[in-house]
């Protein structure tokens, strides 16, 4: 049972500017489970996609039970066996579990004009005895909960007869007893010589469910060690690196500064759990945490963009209630999505009406009427104010480039006298140079006295910039770290604290 | 200098080369056309379409849609009419009943879509059966007469141009179906109200996040939508001297084309006054002149159907070159 199922070497891939592979390589063995293991960003959801023909690789050789193979789109990667089970899952909630597994290939009676239910649920039944899963195929997937969904995905990717399959984060969802159900079909898989790898962050499971594990950083192959002989602190260390990055701390300590923001016991469902936080004035309070951790989740809540089921948010001390976002924006709270296209600016529009869109009841005259000449002054202003890279306030907002978007979107906070600022991934998407320059402008804030709360999955961004940082695992704060002692590995530790 | 105020402008030139060309090919085809008359005859039919498609154009640049606007544009007249004639009260309160009716309604559709999440086209659709039945009920299914206050349909019919130029008889309905897309146009381009509206059609959500209060803004867009139907009531009563609760329906779709014809988009974010203006020309030019040439008026309803589909094809192919 040690035959090669999948062997990777020498993968590259290039994005615009970015390397994100350089010479990587994976295997797989029939009958094992591997874990794949690295920071946000280490290039291992590239690699797999890589394996699931959603990407095409630059350089380097894929090969399938020992032949070369060329995977050019996923439905290519389907045919030959690899499958991916997504951490979103893509099933049409209102057909039944057998419609489902069985979408575009359904069975048909003679003359192929009616469909044949029978066979239909015949082949589900063969396959869920397969897996050892007791279900019933007739019910629909909108009755499942997230674990049963997931099943009947899996149950998908066998249907189409996979050898190998890339679980991507599969109990992110789960509760203890779902996980102890999905490592039960999972164990079954490796008996009957699946092949799976698992992309997982949650030590304690790598642990107990895989048997080696490849760890990635920055786009590089790192090691493949077997479970059993590795510790977690070797493999943190291992996924951390002992590369040293240029950070310039920030000189001072907010210290015993007035309280700006305070958030008190907020609860949101299974995605933040008690939640409790202080925002000084003139801070940059930086929030690390793993993907899902629930770092946009909390900016959202306070934000009023989603809502709250408890809790309480204090501003200056006096408590606010916030139904939505024009609440927050009224106590000078401003929210910089990540995804700036689509929540950050109105791409269509151009740069003035952009920078103003958030303070247009500051810019009329008596009737009603907008004040177009002020508003172009203020853009202005913005623009040069922040360096923002456009020919002049009339340009649409979707000519410009990401950090100048950046740009655009912080213009429209400040424009509203905002003092509050949430950025999330604020340079995600932005080049380097604009980077530091975003960086210099986060800290120009700051010293203005601005207070900024800083959502970041670039530790060495967290590190340079935060003069504490709050670490989130599982919608929990699990822990806050002064600028003086936090390291990679101490974030690292938090992130995963409720995992390991 | 920016491409996209080029193309913009671009769109306007398409559509109202496509009317000058529409002009000049009945000019040619037929000396019965370009007269006088026949062109003030020509403005006259487009007034009331024409302010009911300048009111839709509000609520189509939001990404949504009126569909009420045909049978709320009935339900206002024959509220004016009952303002003057069964109440006895003043034209001028007449007149002001009838656009509040509209905005009312307005208001219930923009209501049920922002905070009860129905979709517009749900909405507005049941707005438009309930407007239809008020109207009937309202009128005790008979047409309200306007005989008893003959200066109602000087609003319409009279001419206050005739009357300050001698010889330049145009009446009155053109007047304000010019005045309307003057003010539609200033509200649009000048007001936050149409700042927000294209802000809201292009992304309602990053609108939202900016601290707008998007539920709040979509009502009063709809608000306005049904002032503009309400005053396009008042006129089609003014103009026919009656109240008639049978007419209305279908009219939203006539004002749908045009809004489509000229430029804006059914997706919401873009479109102009200017081009809506030139939508209800290039219907009402097209529908007068095949009448000229003695095209049988079935014949008028599927040319116009496709040229429906021209004008809105020419749109998506120079959107795809941009």
């Amino acid at each position: 049972m040690s035959e090669w199922l999948i062997q990777m070497e020498g993968i590259m891939k290039e994005f615009p500017g970015v390397l994100a592979l350089n010479d990587c390589r994976f295997d797989l063995r029939a009958g094992e489970v591997h874990a794949l293991m690295g920071e946000n960003g280490a290039g291992k959801s590239t690699l797999m996609k890589i394996l699931t023909g959603v990407y095409q690789k630059d350089a380097g050789t894929i090969e399938l039970k020992g032949q070369p193979v060329e995977l050019s789109n996923p439905k290519a990667a389907q045919d030959v066996g690899i499958s991916m089970i997504h951490q979103e899952l893509n099933l049409a909630p209102d057909l039944t579990v057998a419609q489902n597994i069985f979408i575009g290939r359904e069975p048909r009676r003679k003359l192929r004009l009616f469909l044949d239910d029978r066979a239909l649920h015949r082949q589900v039944k063969e396959l869920f005895e397969r897996m050892g899963l007791d279900m019933d195929p007739s019910i629909k997937v909108s009755e499942l909960t997230v674990a049963k969904q997931q099943m009947v995905e899996i149950a998908k990717a066998l249907s189409y007869n996979a050898d190998v399959l890339v679980m991507d984060e599969p109990t992110a969802a789960l509760s203890e007893t779902e996980i102890e159900d999905l490592f039960r079909i999972i164990r079954q898989l490796r008996e009957s010589g699946v092949g799976i790898v698992y992309i997982s962050h949650r030590m304690d499971e790598i642990k107990r469910i895989t048997d080696r594990i490849t760890v990635m950083r920055d786009g590089q192959y790192i090691d493949t060690v077997s479970t059993a002989e590795v510790t977690t602190q070797d493999i943190i260390s291992k996924m951390v690196g002992r590369q040293i990055y240029e950070t310039s701390k920030p000189e001072r300590t907010a210290g015993e500064r007035e309280t700006v923001l305070e958030v008190i016991g907020l609860n949101q469902g299974r995605t933040l759990k008690d939640i409790n936080l202080t925002l000084k004035k003139g801070e940059i309070l930086g929030i690390a945490g793993l993907v899902g951790a629930g770092r946009t989740e909390l900016a959202r809540a306070i934000f009023g963009a989603d809502r709250i089921q408890s809790g309480e948010i204090r501003v200056h001390g006096r408590k606010v209630t916030i139904k939505g976002p024009h609440d927050a924006v009224r106590q000078g709270i401003g929210y910089l999505s990540e995804d700036r296209k689509r929540y950050g600016c109105v791409v269509d529009l151009d740069v003035k009406s952009n920078v103003a869109i958030a303070s247009y009841g500051s810019f009329l005259r008596p009737g009603g009427w907008m004040n177009t000449a002020r508003i172009r002054e203020q853009a202005e202003d913005m623009v040069s104010r922040l360096k923002v890279k456009t020919p002049h306030v009339d340009q649409e907002v979707k000519f410009l480039s990401g950090g100048n978007q950046q740009k655009v979107v912080i213009g429209k906070w400040l424009t509203r006298d905002c003092d509050i600022l949430i950025f999330d991934e604020p340079t995600r998407g932005i080049d380097v140079g604009a980077k530091s320059e975003i960086y210099r402008l986060l800290n120009d804030l700051a010293a203005q006295g601005k207070s900024i709360i800083m959502i970041s999955s670039e530790l060495p961004e967290i590190l340079r910039m935060s003069h504490r940082i709050l670490v989130m695992c599982e919608g929990r704060i699990t822990g806050e770290l002064d600028h003086e002692e936090a390291s990679q590995e101490s974030i690292m530790h938090l992130a995963t604290a409720r995992m390991l | 200098m920016n491409i996209q105020i080029k193309s913009g402008a671009l769109q306007q030139v398409l559509a109202l080369a496509s009317l000058v060309v529409l002009v000049l090919f009945f000019t040619f085809s037929s000396s019965n056309f370009f007269q006088f008359s026949n062109i003030v005859g020509i403005l006259l039919s487009t007034a009331v379409i024409g302010v009911l498609a300048l009111g839709s154009t509000f609520v189509i640049i939001t990404g949504g849609i009126d569909l009420s606007v045909g049978t709320v544009m009935t339900l206002s007249g024959v509220m004016t009419g009952v303002c003057i004639t069964f109440w006895g009260l003043p034209v001028p309160v007449g007149i002001l009943g009838g656009i509040l009716t509209g905005a009312l309604c307005g208001l219930l559709s923009g209501t049920a879509v922002s905070k009860m999440k129905i979709p517009p086209f749900i909405a507005t659709l049941a707005m438009m059966m309930i407007a239809k039945g008020l109207a009937l009920i309202i009128s005790g299914a008979k047409p309200v007469y306007f005989n008893d206050a003959e200066s109602f349909a000087e609003v319409s019919q009279g001419s206050v141009l005739g009357w300050l130029v001698p010889g330049l008889d145009i009446p009155n309905a053109v007047v304000i179906f010019f005045i309307a897309a003057i003010l539609g146009y200033l509200i649009l381009s000048k007001t936050i109200i149409g700042r927000y509206n294209f802000a809201l059609g292009s992304n309602e959500e990053a609108t939202r996040l900016s601290g707008v209060n998007v539920g709040f803004w979509k009502i009063v867009i709809y608000t306005l939508t049904g002032a503009f139907t309400g005053l396009a009531g008042v006129m089609m009563a003014s103009r026919l001297n009656s109240a008639n609760p049978a007419l209305g329906a279908g009219y939203e779709l006539e004002a749908i084309a045009a809004v489509v014809i000229g430029g804006t988009s059914l997706s919401g974010g873009k479109g102009t006054i200017i081009g809506t203006v030139i939508g209800a020309l290039i219907m009402s030019v097209l529908t007068n002149g095949l009448r000229i040439l003695s095209v049988p008026q079935e014949w008028q309803t599927v040319v116009v159907g496709f040229v429906i589909i021209l004008a809105v094809y020419a749109d998506i192919l120079r959107r795809r070159k941009a």
